[in-house]
């Protein structure tokens, strides 16, 4: 069990180079009466080769903060950092370039291009950067996935799972630093979706792979090596190798507290 | 079910915004064209009015019909006839008018009005000489008292800055003549008020250059009080001399505003024909409009359906939603249209070089509500299709999880019958040119156009995979694009198919005005070895001095007049061309079949053409029997059978066995062969030996093809401006077709947009996918066009124009190809903005 930290104070232990690093990030919507406070001086920090879960409940900011992390939303103050490079000081098409080049994505639904096949949909940021995919690896992360198969069907004519999976493909194929996923198993069933959070963790364990998820499912923050906790615009809690149990254990205390207060 | 229907068309004003548009171009082309010709055809109904103000009843010489077996022409009436008249007990006035063409040149020696409007009269000073032309108001100066005296009206005298007193040249049949301004009137002349001029010679002289002395072309009575128009007239009638008749003013009125109607009318039909092809064209985008919407409200039209909406309700939900855009749009279009009417009177003031008479703007209730009707019935019945494929939706698809249900219906059916169609009509076009047969031809290319548009979906998809290999350059924007253009070919193709219609008939009527020119080129340079073509403004008739003067100087080595009378020839009536007998050869190469030009010149010998010779059998030596203009009878001894063409054709023989029996001997055209050939200054030279004169003209044979060319350029620019609304309105639909597409792939350009795909590269899918189809439709116009106008201009060939052959105008081609591909940039420049505006995070995330 962990012990409940200040929002803000926490600080990681560094047993690893940082992937990324958010540092007082803040990101507020709106003016005046309507400003909305979304995150408030989060810092944080994902470790190379870990699989990092981001969990809180709704409207606790953990999609905001992987979004600002990821370079696809803009910061209010503060900092996000991709290994090096400060995200805040880039212009839209460098960015793009970084997202491109450095970072993979697994999002909810809306992965795929419903014209290309499995295997063009896995080589499409690669094809985006004009660069030749390095074929050894390509071959390993799609037998690793288990689409061998189904490369040349085009995603209606695959299952849920199955496009998960080439969606994870993609996300491994350019090895790009970081992947972040945002509820990559939320439209599956368990089945599929264990799968998928599977192949998440081997890609950790066995391909170096960095990994950041958000998810509202204990089971699948489970696979996680480490689950950051988010309420309210702030990191509430770090708590490393959960399980399913403790997670949810963790969350049943949230609630409690929330229903208290 | 109507609340539903009204919330919808407000919730997508946006995407509606492109349909209304569409309609709103081809109600306002519509409603411009009556608009348009309902007021001019007023104006020029009450400025003709005015004009017959004066004129009870008229004396006029009949006109013969051109079948008419009597070959001189109908007499003018003489003085006692209007002696007579002006006796009449019902008379007051009488006004004897004689008039016909008469060019005045303005300060740089051009002549004024172009030689169609200008006229020249007689100054009717009453019987006694000493009156006044109530129909000439003198605004300054002298009406013209002798033959050295002219009038001209104000609009010619500020044209040209002529004063009274100024001596300007003048000219009736050739020969130049200086004449004194005496004075300067104002008329109410409909020729004048559309840009011609007017000059008035004293009563003698007009008789003289217009008729012959003594003589009117139409004498106008004015009756006295308590005389009606009719009783006048049936006074008239018995002192009619043989060959005329007497018409009630009214009358004259009534025929001059039913000919004003006709040629409005004949306009207003051209023009509604061309504001039919962009409503028709609008129809592709309405529909296509309408099924996007369809496809895009499927889990919405589905719960209504699962709540308890009838199938019928949800498809009148749609139509009800088409009515409320097509009355939006109607009324839009009507007000654009006045607009354009009034827009296209001062367009025509200003390059007509005239004026249109003044009158004000007419919008009938005819046109309002054939207007609105026309744009709200065009609308509705364009989403019929979608509105009941809409009804067919499932209440299931409701519950769902699928977006947007993948259409792979089989278009095996469809694909069929277009082959079906396309095949036979292409079938049909290609007999109807052996057989010679018009209608064939034009319902042989209405099934191959329909064909076409059916199978367009069938087509799209190699067509644009031809492309691919260029598309390839653009990386990733390029092979999205291709793949984003053939997923849904039924849209690709609609889209492709509005802008397809208009480049078809552009390319066609290209395609045919190039093999006419060719062929007119052609028959121009081949068949006439003279220098100069010698004829007047107007084509009328030169006098026979023209020639004269033109042999007498020493530039000029040979020439040779043209001039036709009609005869009886065998019994048939046609016409025979005089020429000087010795001189031809050197002026023309004709291809003789048999014989030659030898002999002609000896007298009561002829050249016929082949077609005539084969009517006839008529070989070298054939007697041909020939009646006279005069009503004398003689026989012509053929000399030589030639190929005929459109300038050169029929009976050829010599003037001098012709003249003695012409009426009045005058020269359609004058062919000279100078010492130096064709130059500038040889062109001054002849002018100038004609005493720089405005009627006649001086063309080489570069003028003549030049002066073709003009005329035929600028027919085809006029039918490119009236198709221009048609492009105009397929622009639209790619727009339409690409901004729903971008609204529906707002997810996919989110996901692209994260993965990695920069501004710039969604900006260039959305482009090129816009170009893709653009040319898709444009390669099909202009095929499509090129095959028209191959078969068009066969049947042209065969009707009789033997000189004509295909010739492709690559050029053009390339021009509409490069056009097409500017539809495609233009159309996209607003939706590849918005693709690469779009929010990326609110695109992402899941519903």
């Amino acid at each position: 069990m962990t012990t409940p930290i200040q929002a803000g104070a926490y600080a990681p232990a560094s047993h690893g180079i940082a992937a990324a690093r958010a540092t007082d990030l803040s990101k507020v919507y709106g003016e005046g009466e309507t400003k909305v406070v979304a995150l408030n001086q989060v810092s944080v920090e994902f470790r190379q080769a870990e699989f990092t879960a981001i969990m809180g409940p709704s409207g606790s900011g953990k999609s905001t903060l992987m979004h600002c992390m990821a370079g696809l939303d803009s910061i209010s103050s503060g900092s996000a950092q991709i290994g090096d490079t400060e995200l805040t000081s880039l212009k839209d098409k460098k960015l793009t370039q970084l997202r491109r080049d450095r970072i993979g994505f697994i999002f909810q639904a809306f992965n795929l291009l419903p014209t290309l096949n499995g295997l063009e949909n896995i080589t499409l940021p690669m094809d985006i950067a004009g660069r030749k995919p390095d074929q050894q690896w390509l071959d390993r992360v799609i037998e690793t996935v288990g689409l061998s198969g189904r490369l040349k069907h085009r995603p209606n004519q695959l299952s849920g799972g199955q496009q998960q999976r080439v969606a994870v493909a993609r996300a491994l194929a350019s090895q790009p630093e970081i992947i972040f996923g945002d509820e990559p198993t939320g439209n599956l069933d368990s089945r599929s979706g264990a799968e998928v959070l599977g192949f998440l963790r081997n890609s950790v364990r066995e391909l170096g792979q960095t990994v950041v998820m958000v998810t509202h499912d204990p089971v699948a923050a489970g696979y996680a090596d480490r689950v950051v906790f988010l309420a309210d615009g702030s990191i509430v809690d770090d708590m490393p190798n959960p399980t399913a149990e403790t997670v949810l254990d963790r969350m049943k205390a949230f609630d409690a507290k929330g229903r208290v207060s | 079910m109507l609340r539903t229907a009204l919330r919808n068309v407000l919730a997508h004003k946006g995407r509606l915004m492109m349909t209304v548009l569409a309609v709103m171009l081809g109600v306002a082309f519509v409603a411009g064209t009556l608009v348009f010709t309902s007021t001019i055809q007023e104006a020029y109904n009450k400025s003709s009015e005015k004009g017959f103000d004066h004129v009870d009843v008229a004396i006029q010489p009949i006109k013969r019909d051109a079948d008419d077996e009597k070959l001189k022409p109908v007499d003018n009436l003489d003085q006692r006839t209007l002696d007579k008249a002006a006796a009449l007990p019902g008379t007051k006035s009488v006004i004897g008018i004689v008039s016909g063409f008469t060019g005045i040149a303005d300060k740089k020696g051009s002549l004024v009005g172009d030689g169609w409007g200008t006229t020249g009269a007689n100054y009717y000073a009453g019987q006694d000489g000493k009156g006044t032309d109530p129909r000439y108001p003198m605004k300054q100066g002298q009406p013209p008292r002798n033959a050295n005296e002219i009038a001209i009206d104000a609009k010619t005298a500020d044209r040209t800055g002529y004063k009274v007193g100024d001596t300007v040249p003048v000219s009736v049949d050739g020969p130049v003549r200086e004449q004194k301004v005496s004075g300067v009137f104002t008329t109410d002349d409909g020729s004048v008020q559309a840009g011609g001029s007017l000059v008035l010679f004293d009563n003698t002289t007009a008789q003289k250059l217009l008729a012959d002395p003594g003589e009117y072309t139409e004498i106008q009575l004015s009756a006295a009080a308590g005389t009606s128009q009719a009783k006048l007239q049936s006074e008239a009638e018995k002192i009619l001399p043989p060959e005329s008749k007497a018409v009630t003013g009214q009358k004259l009125a009534d025929d001059q505003s039913k000919m004003i109607e006709a040629q409005t009318s004949g306009m207003q039909t051209a023009m509604l024909a061309f504001a039919g092809i962009s409503l028709f064209v609008g129809i592709f985008i309405i529909a296509n409009t309408f099924t996007m919407l369809v496809a895009q409200r499927t889990k919405e039209l589905a719960l209504m359906r699962a709540v308890g909406a009838t199938r019928r309700q949800v498809t009148r939900s749609v139509l009800i939603e088409a009515f409320s855009v097509g009355s939006v749009a109607s009324v839009a279009g009507l007000a654009a249209g006045v607009g354009i009417a009034v827009g296209l009177r001062s367009l025509l003031g200003s390059v007509g070089g005239g004026e249109m008479p003044d009158g004000p703007l007419v919008v009938s209730p005819g046109t309002v509500v054939t207007t609105l009707v026309v744009g709200v019935l065009v609308t509705v019945l364009a989403a019929w299709l979608p509105a009941r494929r809409a009804a067919r939706i499932p209440p299931v698809a409701a519950m769902g999880s699928v977006h947007a249900p993948a259409t792979t219906r089989s278009l095996v059916l469809r694909n069929t019958l277009g082959a079906i169609l396309a095949g036979g009509g292409a079938a049909l076009v290609v007999g109807a040119i052996s057989g010679d047969d018009s209608k064939m031809m034009g319902l042989g290319a209405a099934l191959l156009l329909i064909g076409v548009f059916v199978l367009t979906p069938l087509l799209s998809r190699p067509m644009i995979a031809a492309a691919a290999p260029v598309l390839k350059l653009f990386k990733v924007s390029g092979k999205l694009a291709r793949l984003n253009a053939v997923r849904t070919p039924r849209r690709t193709a609609a889209t492709a198919s509005a802008l397809m219609i208009g480049l078809t008939l552009i390319t066609g009527m290209t395609v045919i005005a190039g093999g006419v020119q060719h062929a007119i080129d052609k028959m121009a340079t081949g068949s006439i070895k003279a220098d100069y073509a010698i004829s007047m403004a107007n084509f009328s008739t030169l006098s026979p001095d023209v020639e004269k003067r033109l042999d007498a100087m020493d530039e000029v080595e040979v020439s040779s007049p043209f001039r036709t009378s009609p005869a009886l020839v065998e019994g048939d009536k046609e016409t025979l061309t005089g020429v000087n007998g010795s001189t031809i050869s050197e002026l023309t190469s004709l291809e003789f079949t048999e014989g030659s030009w030898k002999g002609v010149s000896e007298g009561n010998k002829a050249i016929v053409d082949t077609d005539m010779a084969d009517k006839h059998g008529w070989k070298v030596g054939s007697k041909v029997d020939v009646a006279y203009e005069d009503g004398k009878r003689g026989a012509l001894t053929v000399t030589g059978v030639y190929e005929g063409n459109q300038l050169i054709k029929g009976i050829q023989m010599d003037t001098k066995t012709l003249d003695p029996h012409m009426s009045k001997v005058a020269d359609l055209q004058i062919m000279v062969k100078t010492t130096d050939g064709a130059s500038d200054a040889m062109k001054q030279t002849l002018e100038k030996g004609l005493g720089n004169n405005p009627v006649v003209t001086v063309q080489d044979k570069q003028d003549i093809s030049d002066g073709i060319a003009q005329v035929i350029s600028i027919l085809l620019n006029i039918l490119y401006g009236l198709l221009a609304m048609a492009v105009i309105v397929a622009v639209l639909g790619v727009v339409n077709t690409l901004a729903m597409s971008v609204f529906e792939r707002s997810q996919e350009i989110g996901m692209l947009r994260a993965i990695g795909l920069d501004r710039p590269g969604i900006k260039r899918m959305v482009r090129l996918e816009s170009l893709v189809i653009s040319l898709f439709g444009g390669v099909l116009g202009i095929g499509l066009g090129v095959f028209f106008g191959w078969s068009a201009g066969e049947l042209i060939a065969g009707a009789g124009l033997d000189t004509y052959e295909l010739v492709l105008p690559w050029g053009r081609l390339a021009l509409f190809l490069a056009l097409a591909a500017l539809v495609g940039v233009l159309a996209a420049l607003w939706p590849a903005r918005r693709a690469a505006k779009m929010d990326m995070l609110a695109a992402i995330k899941a519903e």
